[in-house]
């Protein structure tokens, strides 16, 4: 593999590429069958020829690894989801109750929130989480704090108290 | 299809009618572009995930239904990276963020 890219979080040891290749080689393969759903020996002679193309060039690029095919967190992705889509449902009505009240009371806010995530992928996940939440949008992500626009008082303050940031490292980090 | 599923695809059609439609009137009425987002982005979320759960209800088990969830799964991933990237843009442009307090 070629040196890394990027500045990471934490170093890990060498990464296990042959497992990210064939997941690779499968998720390609099963986004093909499920976009073409044609089955005849030609098209799946040609859908194949192009994914094993794909695989080898993605193998020369280097981009196999940690960030381009992380499937150490879906596992965890998992786990975290539900939670994740009850925040959703529960300010998806909040902000929907303010939006159509007349008065329409909300007290936009920037605060600055604690993201002590050890890697990458967890910090994007708590920003992902937090800017798919409505009523709250990550603006900037540094490396221990995230910059987030929040509609009101109250939604800074449930972020602020941190529990996104517990559940998306005990769950995702899974640590 | 049975009248049950025909029911569950319909409501979800209607929840996700009626949570895009309060989104557009969010992106209407609130101050600022920063603000208008959180407006949008109960369109992207809540409104646009009903109307593809009720399509993909409504489509069954096949492979129609596959491609629904499977487009479901690129919104999750991809509607925030684009609404980050537009408030990051908003933020570091030249907009004045419409602000009842400032704090940290």
């Amino acid at each position: 593999m070629l040196s890394p890219r990027f500045h990471r979080g934490h170093k890990s040891p060498e990464p296990p590429i042959v497992r990210k290749t064939v997941s690779l080689f499968f998720v390609l393969a099963g986004t093909w069958l499920l976009l073409s759903g044609h089955w005849s020996m030609l098209l799946l002679g040609l859908g194949l020829a192009s994914v094993l193309l794909v695989v080898f060039c993605a193998r020369r690029l280097g981009v196999i690894d940690d960030e381009g095919m992380p499937i150490e967190i879906i596992p965890g992705l998992v786990r975290y989801a539900p939670w994740l889509i009850q925040q959703i449902i529960l300010s998806c009505l909040d902000v929907s109750k303010r939006i159509l009240n007349p008065t329409m009371p909300i007290s936009p806010a920037i605060v600055h929130i604690e993201a002590g995530q050890k890697s990458d992928m967890g910090r994007v996940s708590l920003a992902n989480s937090i800017t798919l939440t409505p009523g709250t949008i990550s603006l900037d992500v540094g490396h221990d704090t995230i910059e987030v626009h929040a509609l009101t008082a109250e939604s800074a303050a449930s972020l602020a108290d941190g529990e996104m940031a517990r559940r998306v490292h005990k769950k995702v980090e899974g640590e | 299809m049975s009248t049950a599923l025909d029911f569950l695809s319909g409501a979800l059609l209607l929840i996700g009618i009626f949570f895009t439609l309060v989104g557009s009137v969010g992106i209407l009425r609130l101050p600022d572009v920063l603000s208008r987002l959180h407006g949008a982005s109960i369109t992207d979320t809540l409104g646009a995930a009903s109307i593809l759960l009720g399509l993909a209800v409504a489509a069954g088990w096949s492979l129609l239904m596959g491609k629904i969830l499977a487009l479901l799964v690129m919104m999750v991933l991809l509607n925030p990276s684009a609404s980050h990237a537009l408030a990051r843009a908003a933020i570091h442009g030249i907009r004045k963020p419409w602000l009842e307090r400032e704090s940290d």
